[in-house]
C-alpha cells in the first residue's frame, strides 16, 4: 500500500515534526521504499502466534512509597533554552 | 609497547607495580587522541583538563577500584555529569546533564576517570556514524571506510589505540557491529543485565550497554563492574553477577556450538570462510560444532524497522523545545514552538524512523504493522529457544560483509540497514552476544558473532576467550601512518 505526499503531511501532524515541500516529497519516497520492505513480514501466517510485547515477563514493578530528595530546580532548569522565575517558559497558550 | 597500546589488565599491572603512574597514561592517551584523532574522527568532546587533574590527584592520593586511574571514554548517548551529551544531533548541541548514566557512575565508582565522548550516529539510528550532525568517523584500517555504528566512533577509537575502554548501547548491533568493522571486541549482555538509567532511550524494549575493549578478559573485567540491579531502571535484573573475569577459562571442551545455515547463506563467500575457519579451531579444542537452523532469520530485519522505530517515536517525544535542547524561537503557539524546534533539531534519519513509526502505530496500522512485527519477533525468540535446548552457543558471522565505503550506502538506506541482518535478531530475542575478531578479509576485520542462552555471560565469554587464547587476530592493529 502506497503513501501520498498528504498521508506524509498528516503523519508530520501526528509526530509534531514541521516539514519543508521537499522534506516532505524525498520523506513520501522513502518511506514508500521501506514500507514494500517491511510488507515481507506479511508472507508469515501468524494467526496462532501471541505477539511478544517484551522479551522480560515483567508487569508492575512496584517500590517503597518513599520521598527521596530531587535535584534542585536550578539544576533541571539550566538546560532550558528558556525559563523565568523558575518556571519554564512557552509562548502564550490562552 | 607503548602506554596508550595496553589493554586494560596490563594497564592495571603497570599502574601495580608503578612502573607508570596515572598522569603518564592520561598523558599518553591524550597525546595518541592528538595524534591520529584528526583522521579517526572518533571523539566529539574531550575531557582533557578535568581528566588529568583527576590523574594527577589519583597520584597524589590513589583511590582502590578495579580499574583506578584508568581512562575510559562512553558513546555520546551516556549522560555524563557536567560533560556535554549531544547524541551527535543539532537537538543537544548544547546540552550538559545534570546527572551521570549508572555505568558511568559504575566505571567512576571503580576508580576509572573519563576522558571523553565518542562520535555516533545521530541518537544511535544507523551503521556508518554518517548519520553524524557533526561529521562521519573513519574507519583506522581504511580510512575511507566507515567504522560501523551506530557506536562507530567507540569502535574506531579501540582499534586506533586512542582509548583502552569504550562505553556504548546496542539496540541492533551497534557494539558487535562497529567492533566487527574495527577489528576490536564487542559485547552486549542480556537484556536487563546492566542498567540502562541514563542511557539516552532509542528503543527501548531492545537497547542494552554494551562495551567495546581490546581484548576478552577487559570486556570480562568491566562486565563485572557494571552488571547488577538498580531501581532505577525497572527491567534491570536482580539476578546475581557472577566474577566473570576469575572465571574465565580457555576449557571449553564438550562445548555445543551450532552455526546458523541461515546465516552463512547471507553472508559474503570471504567473510562466511573466515568464521568457517574459526569453527574449526573450536572443533580442535574439543568442542562440538554442528549446523543449525533459525528459519525466521530473513524477517527479523524487517521487524526491527517497525519495532525500532516504533519505540523511537515515543522515546523521542520527550524532545519539544521546551524542557531542554533546540529551540524555535520564532514560533508564535506551543504547537509551533515543538515541531518547528523538532524540523531543526533533528537530521534526516531521525525524522524517518519518527515518522515511520507513528505509522506504523497508527489508527489501522497498528495491527497490519506493529502487532504483526511483535509476533515475528516471538517466531525469532522461539527459534534460538529451541536450538539453545540442545546447544550452549550459536556462532556466526557478526555482519554478512566487511566495512563499506563512506557515502556508499548514501541513496540505498535497505542495504546500509542490511549491515545489522545477523545482530538485529539477537535484540529481538534479548540474548548475549559478543564480536571478536577472526582475521581479515582484503585487509578489512572480520568479526565473530557468538550467541549464549540468557544470562549465560559466562559461557559466551569463556568461548570468546578461548578463541582468542588459541588464535592471535586481535593482536592484528591498523597502520595509521604514525607511530
Amino acid at each position: 500500500m502506497m503513501m501520498d505526499v498528504k498521508e506524509i503531511e498528516h503523519l508530520a501532524i501526528l509526530a509534531r515534526i514541521a516539514l519543508s515541500p521537499e522534506d516532505k516529497t524525498e520523506l513520501n519516497q522513502q518511506m514508500n521504499k521501506l514500507l514494500t520492505y517491511i510488507e515481507k513480514l506479511k508472507e508469515l501466517n501468524t494467526a496462532a502466534i501471541e505477539p511478544l510485547y517484551h522479551i522480560l515477563p515483567l508487569h508492575n514493578v512496584f517500590r517503597e512509597d518513599l520521598a527521596i530528595e530531587s535535584p534542585p530546580r536550578e539544576e533541571l532548569l539550566f538546560n532550558a533554552p528558556q525559563c523565568e522565575d523558575g518556571f519554564y517558559k512557552v509562548p502564550r497558550i490562552l | 609497547m607503548e602506554l596508550y597500546e595496553l589493554t586494560l589488565q596490563q594497564l592495571i599491572k603497570e599502574l601495580e607495580s608503578k612502573r607508570t603512574n596515572a598522569q603518564a597514561i592520561m598523558t599518553a592517551v591524550m597525546g595518541r587522541i592528538n595524534e591520529v584523532d584528526g583522521k579517526v574522527q572518533a571523539f566529539l568532546t574531550l575531557n582533557q583538563t578535568a581528566a588529568m587533574e583527576k590523574a594527577a590527584e589519583f597520584d597524589r592520593q590513589p583511590w582502590p577500584g578495579v580499574i583506578a586511574g584508568i581512562p575510559f571514554a562512553v558513546k555520546d548517548n551516556y549522560c555524563t555529569r557536567g560533560v556535554k551529551t549531544t547524541c551527535a544531533s543539532k537537538m543537544l548541541e548544547d546540552f550538559i546533564p545534570p546527572y551521570d548514566a549508572a555505568v558511568v557512575e559504575k566505571l567512576h565508582g571503580a576508580g576509572g576517570i573519563l576522558a571523553g565522548k565518542l562520535n555516533m550516529d545521530e541518537f544511535a539510528m544507523g551503521c556508518s556514524t554518517e548519520t553524524s550532525a557533526f561529521f562521519p568517523s573513519h574507519n583506522p584500517w581504511d580510512l575511507e571506510r566507515v567504522p560501523g555504528g551506530s557506536s562507530g566512533g567507540a569502535a574506531a577509537a579501540v582499534a586506533a589505540d586512542e582509548i583502552p575502554l569504550a562505553l556504548v548501547s546496542d539496540t541492533g548491533g551497534s557494539a558487535r557491529q562497529p567492533a566487527s568493522y574495527c577489528g576490536v571486541v564487542g559485547l552486549k549482555p542480556t537484556y536487563g543485565r546492566v542498567s540502562r538509567r541514563g542511557i539516552v532511550a532509542y528503543a527501548s524494549s531492545l537497547d542494552q550497554a554494551g562495551i567495546i575493549s581490546k581484548d576478552v578478559a577487559d570486556a570480562a573485567l568491566v562486565l563485572g563492574i557494571i552488571a547488577g540491579h538498580d531501581p532505577r531502571d525497572s527491567t534491570s535484573e536482580k539476578k546475581e553477577v557472577p566474577d566473570y573475569s576469575t572465571v574465565l577459562t580457555t576449557d571449553i571442551k564438550g562445548l555445543k556450538i551450532g552455526y546458523p545455515r541461515e546465516y552463512f547463506q547471507q553472508a559474503e563467500g570471504n567473510v562466511g570462510t573466515a568464521v568457517k575457519k574459526a569453527l574449526l579451531e573450536f572443533e580442535k579444542m574439543g568442542a562440538i560444532v554442528e549446523e543449525v537452523s533459525l528459519p525466521h532469520s530473513e524477517y527479523a530485519l524487517p521487524a526491527y524497522y517497525i519495532i525500532g522505530p516504533a519505540e523511537a517515536s515515543s522515546n523521542m517525544g520527550r524532545f519539544d523545545g521546551i524542557r531542554y535542547g533546540q529551540r524555535d524561537n520564532s514560533a508564535e503557539n506551543v504547537a509551533e514552538l515543538i515541531s518547528g524546534s523538532r524540523q531543526r533539531g533533528f537530521g534526516p534519519e531521525v525524522k524517518r524512523r519518527i515518522i515511520l513509526g507513528t505509522y506504523v502505530l497508527s489508527s489501522g496500522k497498528y495491527e497490519k504493522y506493529y502487532l504483526q512485527a511483535l509476533k515475528v519477533r516471538r517466531l525469532i525468540r522461539d527459534d534460538f529457544t529451541g536450538v539453545f535446548n540442545d546447544y550452549d552457543v550459536i556462532i556466526a558471522p557478526t555482519t554478512p560483509n566487511t566495512a563499506f565505503k563512506i557515502g556508499e550506502n548514501a541513496s540505498d538506506l535497505i542495504t546500509s540497514y542490511r549491515s545489522d541482518i545477523f545482530t538485529v535478531p539477537v535484540n529481538m530475542a534479548g540474548l548475549p552476544a559478543i564480536s571478536v575478531p577472526c582475521g581479515l578479509v582484503g585487509g578489512l576485520p572480520v568479526g565473530m558473532q557468538i550467541i549464549a542462552k540468557p544470562f549465560a555471560e559466562t559461557t559466551l565469554l569463556n568461548t570468546a576467550y578461548a578463541f582468542e587464547q588459541a588464535t592471535d587476530h586481535h593482536q592484528l592493529k591498523p597502520d595509521l601512518g604514525v607511530r
